[in-house]
C-alpha cells in the first residue's frame, strides 16, 4: 500500500495527477480487500458462497454436466421407470424413466433465473418509490406511495402472489410477474425508512444549501448511503424468491411440464412417497441447499457491511 | 397516548388496508380473461341469458361501479358462488376456515413453546454443545421450506415409522362431535369424547409441525440472541451483586424484556403460516381454507379466490394489531414513546 506522507498529500500542489489516480487505485483495492476479510472472516460464508458458485456453474453448464441432458426434455424410458439411486443414475429414474439428477441440475436453471429476474424487476422501482416518498416526507408522493406500499405489505406476499399467478397463464415468466408484484413494497419500506433519517443529516442538508439539484441529492447524497442494507437484504431475498417460485411450481402455477423445476418434481414425486421416494426427495434437498447457500452467502454480506459501519 | 387510543388509530388504519386490499383483489379478478357473466352460467346457456345475468351482476357498468356492488354484497358477507362448489362461497368459507384455524392455533403453540425454549436452553448453555446443536436446527428450519418439511415428515414420521396419520381430519372408524364451533377439538371437549379429541390432537400433529418448524427456528434464534445480549448487560450484573434471588433475576429481569423481540417476529411469522398452510393443506389433504382456496385457484374461481384471500388478509391484519398490543404492554419503553409523541 501506497503511504501517504505529507508531501504527496492530493492537496499538495507538486503532486501529479498520475499520483492521485494511483492512490485512489490502492484504495480501492484496499477496500475490496477489506471487504473480502470482513466477508471471509467466518468460514460459513465462504461455504455459503462456493454452494452458491457452484450451483449458478451446475446450472449454466447443465447440458455438458448432466449425466442425460436429453432427459431435461418429454422423454420416456418406460423400462427404466422408477430405478432407485444406483451407479447408472445416481439420484435413480422418475415415473417414466427419466434421470432426477439431470432433471435437477437443469432444474436448477429456473430457480435461480426466478430469483435474479426478480429482484432485477422490483429493486429498481422499490427504492426509486422509498427514496422519493421518504425525501418528500409528509408530502402527497409520501402519503399516496406508503399507503399503498401498506396494503402490499398487509398480506403475506405468498397469497397474492399465487392469486395473480392464478388468474394468469401459468409459465415461468408469469411466475416472475406475480413475485415482482409483490416483492417491490419491501424495498420501497426499507429505503423509505433510511431516507427518512438521511435527509435530516448534515451533509444532505449542505448539499440543499450549496443548490444541489434533488435529481443529486437522491442520487449522490442519500442513495450511496442506503447501499449497504439493502444489498444485505437482497442477497437473503434471493432465497425467498426461489423458495416462493419453487412453491408456485409446486402448485402447478410455475414452470410447466416437461421443463424441469424442482418444484414440480416435488409435486410429481411426492404421489410415489414412499416407495420411490428419491423422486421427491432429491429436488427437495437441492431447495435446502441453494436456501442454505444464499443464506450462508447473505449472512457475510451483512457481516461485510455491518463492521464497515461500526 | 393511552391503550385505547392507540388501538383505535390501529384499527381505523387497519380498516383503510383492507379496503385498499379488496381494491387490489377486485383488480386482480378483473385482469382475468374472460367473460365473467358466461363463465356464471356456463358454456351451453344461450346469450340473453349471458345478458341478462351481466345486466344483473353490474358488469356493463364502469369498473368504479363494478367495484362499489361487489364491496356492498362482500361487506354484507356475501361473495357470490363458487363455481367448484356451486354454493355460496360465504357457506364454504364457514364449512374450511374452522380446519385451517384449528391447525394454524396449534402450530402457533407449538412454534411459541418449542421456539422460546429452545431459545432459553441455547442461551443458557451458550457455547456448550447444546447451543451448537440448537443454533444447527435453527439454521435448518429456517432455510427449508415448510412444505419440504411437510413431504419430509409424512415419509418419514408417516410412512416409515407409521407414528401418525398422515390424511384427514379424524379417523375413519370415528364419527365427528355435532358440530358448534367446527373445531373438532372443541367440539368433541364439548360432547365429551376423548377419544376424538387424541385422535384429532394425532391427526393435526403432523401438519402443525411442518407449519411450525420455520417459526420455531425463527424464535429460538431470536430468543437466544437477545438473551444473550441481556445477560452481559449491567443490570443484570447489579441485580446479582444486589443479592437479588436468581430466580427473579433469570426470571423477570433477564427473560420478560428478552421476549419482546421474539414476540414480535413470532406474531408476525404465526399470522404468515397461514398463507404457508395452502401448501401444507394440500399435501396431507386437511379440509381447511388453504385447500379450498387452493382448489379455487387452480380452477380459476374467482369468488372463492377473493373471498379466501380477503379472508387471509383481514386475519393476518388482526393477528398484527394483536402483536402490537402485546408488545406495547410488555414493553414500557413503547408506551411512553407513543405517550410522548402524541
Amino acid at each position: 500500500m501506497n503511504k501517504v506522507t505529507p508531501t504527496d498529500h492530493p492537496f499538495n500542489s507538486n503532486i501529479t495527477l498520475e499520483q492521485i489516480s494511483s492512490l485512489e487505485r490502492a484504495s480501492q483495492r484496499d477496500n475490496i480487500g477489506r471487504a473480502w476479510y470482513k466477508f471471509s472472516r467466518n468460514p460459513m460464508s465462504v461455504v455459503g458462497l462456493s454452494l452458491v458458485v457452484s450451483l449458478i456453474l451446475l446450472a449454466i453448464f447443465a447440458p455438458y454436466i448432466a449425466p442425460y441432458p436429453k432427459h431435461a426434455g418429454p422423454f420416456t424410458d418406460f423400462p427404466n421407470a422408477k430405478t432407485p439411486p444406483g451407479l447408472d443414475y445416481l439420484f435413480g429414474t422418475d415415473q417414466i424413466g427419466r434421470d432426477v439428477l439431470s432433471r435437477i441440475i437443469f432444474g436448477l436453471r429456473s430457480s435461480l433465473l426466478m430469483g435474479v429476474v426478480v429482484l432485477v424487476l422490483v429493486v429498481p422501482p422499490g427504492v426509486m418509490l422509498g427514496l422519493l416518498a421518504g425525501y418528500f416526507q409528509d408530502t402527497w408522493i409520501d402519503t399516496v406511495s406508503m399507503r399503498i406500499t401498506d396494503i402490499f405489505l398487509a398480506v403475506p406476499p405468498l397469497i397474492l402472489a399465487l392469486a395473480v399467478a392464478s388468474v394468469l397463464k401459468p409459465n415461468l415468466w408469469n411466475g416472475m410477474l406475480a413475485v415482482s408484484l409483490m416483492w417491490w413494497p419491501w424495498y420501497a419500506r426499507l429505503v423509505y425508512g433510511l431516507t427518512t433519517t438521511l435527509r435530516n443529516e448534515s451533509f444532505v442538508s449542505a448539499a440543499e444549501v450549496a443548490g444541489a439539484s434533488t435529481w443529486h441529492i437522491l442520487f449522490r447524497e442519500i442513495l450511496p448511503n442506503t447501499l449497504s442494507p439493502i444489498l444485505t437484504k437482497i442477497s437473503i431475498d434471493i432465497a425467498w424468491v426461489i423458495i416462493i417460485g419453487s412453491m408456485l411450481s409446486f402448485v402447478g402455477l410455475g414452470v410447466q411440464p416437461p421443463e424441469p423445476s424442482l418444484g414440480t418434481m416435488i409435486a410429481d414425486g411426492s404421489r410415489y412417497l414412499p416407495d420411490q421416494w428419491w423422486i421427491s426427495v432429491f429436488p427437495a434437498l437441492t431447495i435446502v441447499l441453494i436456501v442454505l447457500g444464499f443464506n450462508l452467502m447473505g449472512d457475510g454480506v451483512r457481516d461485510m457491511f455491518a463492521s464497515e459501519e461500526s | 397516548m393511552s391503550l385505547s387510543r392507540f388501538l383505535i388509530r390501529r384499527t381505523a388504519y387497519s380498516i383503510f388496508v383492507l379496503l385498499g386490499l379488496s381494491m387490489v383483489i377486485f383488480i386482480i379478478a378483473r385482469i382475468m380473461p374472460g367473460d365473467p357473466a358466461r363463465m356464471a352460467v356456463g358454456a351451453r346457456a344461450p346469450q340473453w341469458v349471458v345478458d341478462r345475468i351481466r345486466t344483473h351482476m353490474h358488469l356493463d357498468q364502469p369498473l368504479p361501479v363494478q367495484y362499489y356492488y361487489w364491496l356492498k354484497d362482500a361487506l354484507q358477507g356475501d361473495f357470490g358462488l363458487s363455481l367448484i362448489t356451486q354454493r355460496p362461497v360465504t357457506n364454504d368459507i364457514k364449512e374450511f376456515l374452522p380446519a385451517s384455524l384449528e391447525l394454524v392455533i396449534l402450530s402457533a403453540l407449538i412454534s411459541s413453546i418449542a421456539g422460546i425454549g429452545l431459545g432459553i436452553l441455547s442461551a443458557h448453555y451458550k457455547d456448550t454443545w447444546i447451543d451448537n446443536l440448537v443454533r444447527v436446527f435453527s439454521y435448518t428450519g429456517i432455510v427449508t421450506p415448510s412444505f419440504v418439511f411437510a413431504i419430509l415428515f409424512v415419509l418419514v414420521f408417516g410412512f416409515t415409522l407409521d407414528w401418525f396419520p398422515i390424511i384427514g381430519r379424524i379417523s375413519d372408524n370415528l364419527t365427528a362431535p355435532p358440530l358448534h364451533t367446527g373445531l373438532i377439538t372443541i367440539d368433541s371437549l364439548m360432547a365429551w369424547q376423548p377419544k376424538v379429541f387424541i385422535d384429532a390432537i394425532w391427526h393435526m400433529i403432523l401438519p402443525a409441525m411442518a407449519l411450525a418448524m420455520g417459526s420455531i427456528a425463527q424464535a429460538a434464534r431470536i430468543t437466544r440472541s437477545s438473551m444473550a445480549d441481556n445477560m452481559s448487560k449491567d443490570y443484570i450484573a447489579a441485580a446479582r451483586t444486589l443479592g437479588v434471588p436468581e430466580r427473579l433475576v433469570s426470571g423477570r429481569l433477564l427473560l420478560k424484556p428478552s421476549l419482546i423481540p421474539t414476540i414480535s417476529i413470532l406474531g408476525l411469522d404465526i399470522a404468515a403460516t397461514i398463507s404457508v398452510a395452502f401448501l401444507v393443506e394440500l399435501i396431507f389433504n386437511w379440509p381447511g381454507l388453504g385447500r379450498y382456496g387452493m382448489t379455487a385457484m387452480l380452477h380459476k374461481d374467482l369468488n372463492a379466490i377473493s373471498a379466501v384471500i380477503l379472508i387471509f388478509g383481514a386475519i393476518f391484519i388482526i393477528a398484527n394489531i394483536i402483536v402490537d398490543l402485546v408488545v406495547a404492554y410488555l414493553d414500557p419503553r413503547i408506551r411512553l414513546r407513543a405517550a410522548r409523541s402524541d
